[in-house]
């Protein structure tokens, strides 16, 4: 067991973890954060991305040990005061999402996005979704919520 | 006391932005995975590497001593308890099928089938311990190719003598529907066109996002389960016939649930075996599948290999069809397997007037993954041939392939139409729907850059493919069912409960895994009560709540379970009108309800529904032992028939000669679906299903090795498209009102896909016909469309 010190969604955690914890199995089992999903076992899907330090990363590819003394941001931790985030609002306005389980995922890589591209054209918003996979949308929704929420941060 | 207000009805058509959002935005959700209960078990299950091999010992000392593991259970032990795996539907009555155990007792058929469990303390102990069982297998030949297992060479099961399960038939001549096929081709052979072709319908894997998994709790007085599944109600029922539990000791809940597409309709080995463990160790047990499991195990989609003959007068006037079907069951018949092609049977004649008919369907047995229902199940596979031999036919004639589907489909004047095939299509605009897409295409400005590029030997060409399509949806008449061998039925049930606040439950029998029935059955309802949307609540997914209903699938959900909503909502109003007048103290005939309030006619006096409610919870001035005190109704409906959903679906491709290399320039796709309860969803159905379809035509393909493995496996190798491999949609709608129903709506779910296939596929070979192609093997990837161009070109 390692001891892991994480802020995650504000709120700071102390855990002993096996060392092959990985971060997504660290943030659903012990911390109950269950926003965040699996998808895959390979790291294609993207299901499980959250920010860690403010950046994306697959949560199934990054050990619970590595996020020691790290900030993890997740799908439960983007909302403040009961206000969704303008990703989380653009989502919902573009019927982005069916069934919602790539939500999570996909949210948490729009933003990303638009941090190092804030105003992508279309293509290169599907690019930058390439890691995110949906298998209800068919995409063109979310394309579009990313364009919205691009134009309203502008 | 009601904050329940008056609203016009104007809900339905209306794009409301979905409820259900609010949860799965914010990480809210309850998928199935996220449910933790004290002293919960979790499972592991050790899979067969082998396609085909009898076991001849298993070893699980070491498992068992590994640390946390409670038990591992293996085939033998569970002989007498697991059963068998239902398969419902009997597409003959002499139809063979291998008995389906849920834990492989002295033979697997299936690399990935399960031969033992591992239960422990937590998951990673689980699947520790699993590696340490170890299973001495003997390998035996596995039955792998279609045709050549359809012909008996090797057996996929030995015991049963054959890989042919059943063999169906429908002839147009005698069902007296129709003319005699063989006629029909006999004629165009001398004087026509006869155009004939061997297709390969890709074995595919639904794909869901959400893996598959399952909680079962055994303490309390019901047996719990929850499971990530399409159907909870059929789940329920078959964990009563299969393990003998009776059925009212059995919950059945299915959460929030990830997608399905027809992957999770399945009564499913795993769900069986989490039941035996929680009821073995006497405490709640989880399962959640892996990736990998998933792709190899939960049942795959398509597989069929199509002979198909057209036969045709000179100028394009189709005379008959006739189709040679082999379907691939995979190791074992699921639910709904041997029916999937009987699904597409009746549908190859597509929108078309064909005078003769036959199809055939041989299903046969391989060691493969079993396959069951793929979004579309059967539709597909039909559109796809017809739409295909279509561009073969115009091609052959020298003529556009729009003007030779006109030739030969239903005017929409000639509606009701009773088809070759015996199916009575109620409604249809062919004509509008194909105007429409030719419109937003830009149909002859896109031909005559095809003819410039033609002309200059660009090496990027550029194709048109077209596919016109209709199917049949809302599963089903129950009548028709059973007349076609399936055990079960197809209506549905609602109920709507008017709370005393003035608030709206609507429990409905269909199980939502993406389509946002909580948002359109709202809309319905607010609608019909004159209630507001924000005020219905809609449940579902629970057979302690939804005791009644036959779950969601075959695009059946609003044209059947939407309209049982609707069957209860009025009877709450019928219910309400007596008790209305009683409170007003007026005549029932001089009620009038609109806007979600009875009114005396000619005057001011009137109470809402929200009103009423609360008059009825108090019941203090209800007078008479008839009335009852209370608005709440149920209502279970079966269609009368199936609704038929068109449309023109156009898409235009580039290909590049040199490379192979395909990339979708545009897609329109204009599809009648009837009256439309909420178009935002509409419009997801549709671009979801493009998605899938257009996934089958360039990407996806479940490929096995010649030792029966699967080589595609994880998402590294089965390609899921992802938002860079797709372009954007053009989507439009036409509206004729279906006429089986009272809202006059038809199904989505299903359209997109069953579709975009031919478009895609018509569309690249119309690139390159003139350089010698006129096939494309499905997924077409660089290097088959490219193969196709070298073996073109010598030709
Ligand atoms: S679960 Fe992390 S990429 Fe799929
Ligand atoms: S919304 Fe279902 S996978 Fe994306």
């Amino acid at each position: 067991m390692t001891r892991v010190t994480v802020k995650v969604d504000g709120s700071s955690y102390t855990d002993d973890v096996e060392p092959r914890t990985l971060l997504v199995h660290y943030l659903r089992e012990q911390l109950g954060k269950t926003g965040t999903v699996v998808g895959c076992d390979t790291g294609n899907c993207g299901a499980c991305t959250v920010h860690l330090d403010g950046r994306s990363v697959k949560a199934c590819s990054v050990l619970a040990v590595q996020a020691d003394g790290h900030e993890v941001t997740t799908i439960e931790g983007l909302a403040t005061n009961g206000q969704l985030h303008p990703m989380q609002q653009a989502f919902h306005e573009n019927h982005a999402l069916q069934c919602g389980y790539c939500t999570p995922g996909m949210i948490m890589q729009s933003i990303d996005l638009l941090a190092e591209n804030p105003d992508p054209t279309e293509d290169q918003i599907r690019l930058g979704l390439e890691g995110n996979l949906c298998r209800c949308t068919g995409y063109q929704n979310i394309v579009r919520a990313v364009k919205a929420a691009a134009g309203g941060a502008k | 006391m009601t904050s329940t207000q008056e609203r016009p009805a104007a809900e339905i058509g209306a794009p409301r932005k979905r409820k259900e959002d609010a949860r799965l935005i914010t990480g809210r959700t309850r998928w199935t995975d996220n449910v933790v209960l004290p002293g919960m078990l979790h499972l592991a299950m050790v899979r067969s590497p082998f396609a085909h091999a009898r076991i001849l010992g298993i070893d699980t000392e070491a498992a068992e001593n590994a640390p946390g593991v409670m038990a591992v259970l293996i085939g033998t032990d569970l002989a007498d308890e697991q059963g068998a795996l239902p398969n419902a539907w009997a597409v003959v009555p002499e139809q063979k099928a291998p008995t389906h155990p849920s834990m492989a007792v002295d033979h697997v058929a299936f690399a990935g089938e399960i031969v033992a469990m591992v239960v422990a303390r937590t998951a990673a102990e689980a699947d520790d311990a699993a590696e340490l069982v170890d299973v001495d297998y003997e390998e035996l030949p596995p039955a792998l190719d279609l045709k050549a297992s359809a012909a008996d060479e090797v057996l996929a099961h030995p015991d049963l003598g054959t890989n042919v399960s059943a063999v169906w038939t429908f002839d147009s001549a005698e069902s007296g529907t129709g003319q005699d096929v063989d006629a029909a081709i006999a004629t165009a052979r001398e004087s026509g066109i006869v155009i004939e072709r061997e297709i390969r319908q890709q074995r595919l894997i639904p794909a869901f996002m959400e893996p598959r998994s399952i909680v079962v709790d055994p303490t309390a007085e019901q047996l719990t389960v929850w499971s990530a599944t399409q159907v909870p109600h059929f789940v329920r029922i078959f964990i009563a016939l299969v393990l003998g539990i009776p059925e009212h000791k059995i919950r059945v809940i299915a959460p929030d649930v990830g997608g399905g597409f027809g992957g999770k309709l399945q009564f499913t080995p795993e769900e069986v075996l989490t039941v035996i463990a929680a009821r073995r160790t006497g405490k709640p047990c989880k399962y959640s599948e892996s990736r990998s499991e998933s792709l190899m195990s939960a049942h795959h989609g398509r597989d069929q290999v199509q002979k198909v003959t057209l036969a045709a007068t000179k100028d394009g006037t189709v005379t008959g069809f006739k189709a040679e079907l082999l379907a691939d069951m995979g190791a074992y018949l699921g639910l709904v397997t041997s029916a999937i092609p009987l699904l597409g049977a009746l549908m190859y004649n597509g929108i078309y007037k064909f005078p003769a008919y036959r199809l055939t369907f041989t299903n046969v047995f391989t060691n493969k993954t079993w396959t069951d229902a793929y979004r579309g199940a059967g539709r597909p596979e039909a559109t796809f041939a017809i739409e295909r031999l279509m561009d073969e036919l115009a091609a052959e004639v020298g003529a556009d392939p729009l003007e030779i589907r006109e030739r030969n489909w239903i005017k929409h004047e000639e509606f009701p139409f009773d088809t070759v095939t015996g199916m009575r299509y109620d409604s249809g605009n062919y004509e509008a729907a194909t105007a429409k897409a030719k419109e937003l295409f830009g149909y002859d400005a896109l031909r005559a850059e095809q003819r410039r590029r033609r002309e200059s030997g660009d090496p990027v060409q550029l194709g048109i493919g077209v596919s016109t399509y209709t199917e049949m949806c809302g599963l089903a008449p129950s009548r028709w069912l059973g007349s076609m061998g399936y055990v079960g039925g197809g209506w549905e049930h609602a109920s709507v409960r008017m709370l005393p606040t003035g608030k709206v439950e609507v429990i409905t029998g269909t199980s939502p895994h993406g389509q946002g029935h909580e948002t359109a059955w709202s809309q319905l309802v607010a609608d019909r009560l004159g209630v507001a949307f924000e005020d219905v609540e809609v449940l579902h997914g629970d057979t302690q709540i939804a005791a009644r209903g036959l779950d969601t699938y075959g695009s059946r959900s609003l044209a059947v379970g939407g309209m049982a909503v609707l069957a209860a909502a009025d009877r709450v109003i019928e219910k309400a009108k007596p008790i209305a007048a009683q409170l007003l103290e007026a005549n029932v005939d001089d009620l009038d309800f609109t806007g979600g309030r009875f009114g005396v006619r000619g005057t001011e006096s009137g109470m809402s529904m929200g009103e009423l409610a609360f008059a009825v919870f108090q019941g203090h001035k209800l007078d008479g032992s008839d009335v009852e005190r209370s608005l709440d109704a149920d209502a279970t409906l079966d269609p009368d028939d199936f609704s038929f959903p068109h449309g023109t679906h156009l898409c235009a491709t580039e290909v590049d000669t040199e490379t192979g290399g395909v990339k979708i320039r545009s897609y329109v796709s204009v599809d009648d679906v009837g009256l439309v309860v909420n178009p935002l969803i509409v419009e997801g159905q549709v671009h979801g299903g493009l998605a899938q379809g257009i996934a089958q035509a360039l990407f996806e393909e479940a490929v096995h090795d010649e030792s029966g493995t699967l080589l595609t496996g994880s998402f590294v190798e089965y390609l899921v498209p992802s938002a860079a491999d797709l372009p954007a949609f053009v989507t439009a709608r036409t509206e004729t009102p279906a006429t089986t129903n009272q809202l006059g709506v038809k199904g989505v779910g299903e359209a997109g896909t069953i579709a975009s296939t031919p478009a895609v596929v018509n569309a690249i070979v119309d690139a390159v016909r003139h350089l010698g192609v006129t096939d494309i093997p499905m997924p077409c990837s660089p290097y088959r469309v490219w193969k196709a161009l070298q073996e073109g070109t010598r030709s």
